[in-house]
């Protein structure tokens, strides 16, 4: 199992070397075994005696962090989705990607984005979960902006990234919020503390960041925005990521969890009501729109809705009937992707104004297409499994208690969405395949596809009947495992097609009539849309917001990036004032303890003032030679301090530096313009005197609080006592240098060796241009 | 006598700081001298001042002055005075390359 997963990514290594001989032989050829294998290995787990399966590799074991890898029946139905499905993409991908596109980074796209959903839906620990989560946000950026030479393109990538990241370390945030609460980073051992996490006082925080990241991933309103525009990615990914598997993550992540919240009010009533308004949202923008994958993102995003508002009702019911509709939507809405796809790629437009008329040029996309499109109309006949979707929901939502002003309200959304969701359908079939023939506005001339890009779409149009004709053949071994994985108490529920003129079905032939009526009136009522939405649209308000933050963060790093090295050292050292004094102030780090000092004497401090006063000189000095010779008078000072202190060493070196850095100073006096007076204002000295000042005080105290306090023993007298034993010298200091720490004193010959070569190139440099 | 000795290096870094935040490049030379005298001198009084004789092992002598911040002053000593000696030769040819040695001209383009 935990092979399955890295099997794509190990695979991704060798794609670009066989995507060189892409000329001879198609990479996607070879890519399509991963998906396939994987696929058949996990299809010998589905049958009526199965049980969860556990696997682990340690990875960090101190932080809890395993790789741990759960497989029951909600992962199994998402493992088989992404496996099947991604199988089948491939295929396609093989026909609708021509050999000179850049096949290499499509494939390691898409098998990285393979192996981090099946990480995702296989994970038990939270953050290896999060881990997968982000990689998948990763890799739609990637296949989103594939064509990353169109404008398009790379917005779409960067708003989906954008989105769905936001949402990932929100998610993050919820997941660190759960293991504080449990103590655990399992989900299942989270589960088993339901109790736990139901009566602490964070749950509605941890609840948010969640479901924040579900929404944003899932694209549930008013995060949808994403989705559309990641249409721009080519057909396949659109097909794989943006229909049947990475939106459905958050669909995942929500059923996953409900077990935890399914028992707390707040979690029935945002789940339901964003899905709810999803659905209506996002099928009542999906008429509104020309292109054919523009209908097709908005009714993804509409039945994500659908699908989610019954994991928020909690409900045995209603998760059965989400469980279902999963691998119904996967089925009919990959196939309508692959047409669409087909459209595009044999008439060279996507726009529904310009087709028409399509079904005598391509019957069998035609056909494929009425199938797809009737299931997702929920058309009742036995043979589509749309319709027993929309059944099931329908009763799903007939039978809600709690919240009453929802639960009453809800099934009437539920048609009402229902009713576009047809709409739209129709729309999507009768204006490509039937109407007036206007083949010279095409790009192309139309004809059919090519056999191998009809294989998928009329291998998923089979799985929309067979799951119609058979769906009781798939409940009691498949999905009857995921729905008990969401909710414990779902029971074996027989599906068939005919229960009688009950409330579900009066339910559909209303959706039905009504949305016959829309549909055939459509040019009459559109104008509704200049109304609502309108202007109003929430892609306007992520454009501002991007804007803003584009120019506001310009804005600030300007207001600090000022390019003078004087605010660069206001700020840094203004900062260290900051945050030390309130440290100590806090810590109460200050000390001072005055015993156990040498005591002081009149020579130490009359050379003691004559530093302070020639350092103080510095600032006032008129020319250069006076602020030179100040210096060295500092320097000198110092030097005779090292005397007192019975340092030999440092007073010799510190004499024979300073002599060479005045003869330095002196050197570079001549070439260097003369000291000016400073014109700054009396502000600007104020600020300088507060800095210098208070940076000044900040030393004195930490230095008497580090001089007064006694943390660690000194290590000083491991060198007094071997130096004559280890280093053979009775000058500790030099052996210190020498031996000891031998190797720092050759860095600091090295120091000195490269800034003696700088000096040298800087002059030479000079000569060099005055050559010239 | 630490007190002071540390008082007299919080004195060098303020006039340090100073000299740092004025515009001409040999002021800020300058600063970056005295910050590393006002350093050193912090070193040695880590140590405490006055504990016994020069570390030199003599016969008979059990008190030395704690070795230990001598050593790392005196490798201090050494690189502040290649970092002096770039720093001024840095100065002289921005002088040269530019005609003026005012840092508040001395800034990098407006677009970098």
């Amino acid at each position: 199992m935990i092979y399955s997963v890295f099997a794509p990514l190990i695979f991704a290594l060798f794609v670009p070397w066989l995507s060189k001989h892409k000329d001879k032989i198609h990479t996607g050829i070879f890519v399509f075994f991963i998906p396939f294998i994987i696929f058949l290995y996990f299809i010998q787990f589905i049958g009526s005696d199965f049980s969860p399966i556990r696997e682990t590799i340690n990875w960090i074991p101190s932080m809890n962090i395993n790789l741990d890898f759960y497989l029951d029946g909600l992962s199994l139905l998402f493992v088989l989705l992404i496996s099947g499905i991604g199988a089948l993409v491939v295929l396609y991908s093989i026909y609708y990607l021509d050999k000179s596109e850049k096949l290499g980074n499509f494939y390691v796209y898409l098998l990285m984005f393979m192996a981090a959903m099946l990480g995702v839906v296989l994970s038990d620990n939270v953050f290896v979960l999060y881990t997968f989560w982000e990689l998948t946000s990763i890799s739609s950026f990637l296949l989103i902006g594939y064509w990353n030479f169109k404008d398009r393109s790379r917005y779409g990538a960067l708003k989906s990234m954008l989105i769905t990241v936001f949402g990932g370390l929100s998610l993050l945030g919820g997941f660190v919020l759960l293991t504080v609460i449990t103590g655990t980073t399992s989900i299942q051992g989270m589960i088993e503390q339901v109790d736990i996490i139901l009566s602490s006082q964070y749950l509605p925080l941890a609840l948010a960041f969640i479901l924040l990241g579900a929404f944003t991933k899932s694209a549930q309103f008013p995060f949808h925005i994403w989705l559309p525009d990641a249409m721009e990615a080519p057909t396949p990914v659109s097909a794989y990521l943006h229909s049947a598997t990475m939106v459905k993550a958050g669909i995942f992540l929500v059923a996953r969890f409900s077990p935890i919240f399914a028992g707390f009010e707040g979690f029935f009533i945002t789940v339901s009501l964003v899905g709810i308004i999803t659905l209506c949202w996002g099928s009542y923008m999906a008429v509104r729109q020309t292109d054919l994958k523009g209908i097709l993102a908005f009714s993804t995003i509409s039945q994500l809705g659908m699908i989610m508002a019954m994991l928020g009702f909690g409900t045995e019911a209603a998760v059965f009937a989400a469980v279902f509709h999963i691998l119904s939507h996967a089925t009919f809405k990959g196939s309508l992707f692959m047409i669409a796809g087909i459209i595009d790629h044999e008439t060279g437009t996507r726009d529904i104004r310009k087709l028409g008329g399509l079904f005598t040029l391509m019957p069998i996309s035609a056909t494929l297409a009425i199938f797809g499109t009737f299931s997702m109309a929920g058309v009742p006949l036995p043979f589509l499994n749309g319709f027993y979707s929309k059944e099931l929901f329908f009763d799903a939502t007939l039978s809600l208690e709690g919240v009453s002003w929802l639960s009453q309200a809800i099934p009437y959304l539920a048609v009402f969405g229902s009713i576009f969701t047809f709409v739209y359908s129709m729309y999507f079939f009768f204006g490509v395949f039937t109407g007036p023939k206007r083949f010279d506005r095409l790009p192309k001339k139309p004809h059919e596809a090519p056999f191998g890009m009809l294989i998928s779409p009329i291998i998923l149009v089979l799985g929309v009947i067979l799951i119609g004709l058979f769906a009781d053949k798939f409940n009691q071994p498949f999905l009857l495992h995921a729905a008990q994985a969401v909710n414990s108490g779902v029971e074996y529920h027989e599906v068939y097609f005919w229960h009688g003129f009950i409330t579900p079905f009066i339910m559909s032939l209303i959706v039905i009539a009504v949305g016959a009526i829309l549909y055939l009136t459509r040019t009459k009522w559109n104008k509704i849309y200049t109304i609502l939405p309108g202007r109003l649209s929430f892609n306007r308000v992520y454009d501002a917001i991007v804007e803003k933050l584009d120019t506001y963060s310009k804005r600030l790093t300007n207001s600090y990036m000022t390019g003078s090295v004087r605010t660069y050292m206001l700020l840094i050292l203004g900062t260290t004032i900051v945050i030390t004094a309130v440290y100590m102030y806090i810590t109460n780090g200050f000390i001072i303890n005055l015993h156990d000092t040498a005591e002081v004497t009149g020579l130490e401090v009359s050379i003691v003032v004559i530093i302070i006063i020639a350092s103080i000189a510095t600032l006032f000095a008129k020319n250069n030679i006076a602020a030179i010779l100040i210096t060295g008078i500092v320097g000198y000072g110092v030097s005779m301090l090292f005397v007192i202190y019975r340092a030999p060493d440092l007073a010799l070196t510190q004499l024979v530096v300073e002599t060479v850095s005045i003869a330095l100073f002196l050197l570079c006096f001549y070439h260097l313009p003369k000291l000016r007076k400073r014109e700054e204002s009396t502000g600007t000295k104020l600020i300088n005197l507060f800095i210098s000042i208070g940076f000044g005080l900040l030393i004195i105290m930490v230095g008497i609080s580090a001089h007064s306090s006694n943390w660690f023993d000194s290590i000083s007298s491991y060198f007094v006592e071997n130096s004559y034993k280890l280093g053979g010298g009775d000058n500790i200091v030099n052996v210190i240098l020498v031996d000891f720490r031998g190797l720092d004193t050759l860095f600091e010959i090295a120091v000195l060796g490269i800034a003696a070569l700088a000096v040298f190139s800087l002059i030479r440099l000079k000569n060099k241009k005055g050559a010239k | 006598m630490e007190i002071l000795i540390i008082i007299l290096s919080g004195v060098l870094f303020t006039t340090a700081i100073y000299n740092l935040l004025q515009k001409q490049l040999l002021r800020i030379i300058i600063g970056t001298v005295l910050l590393s005298h006002g350093a050193h001198l912090m070193i040695l009084t880590m140590g405490k001042l006055k504990t016994g004789l020069p570390p030199v092992l003599t016969e008979g002598v059990t008190d030395y002055t704690d070795p230990l911040p001598q050593a790392l002053i005196l490798t201090s000593i050494v690189i502040s005075f290649g970092i002096t000696g770039l720093l001024l030769v840095l100065a002289y040819r921005t002088t040269q390359e530019n005609n003026t040695d005012n840092m508040e001209q001395l800034r990098g383009k407006s677009n970098e």
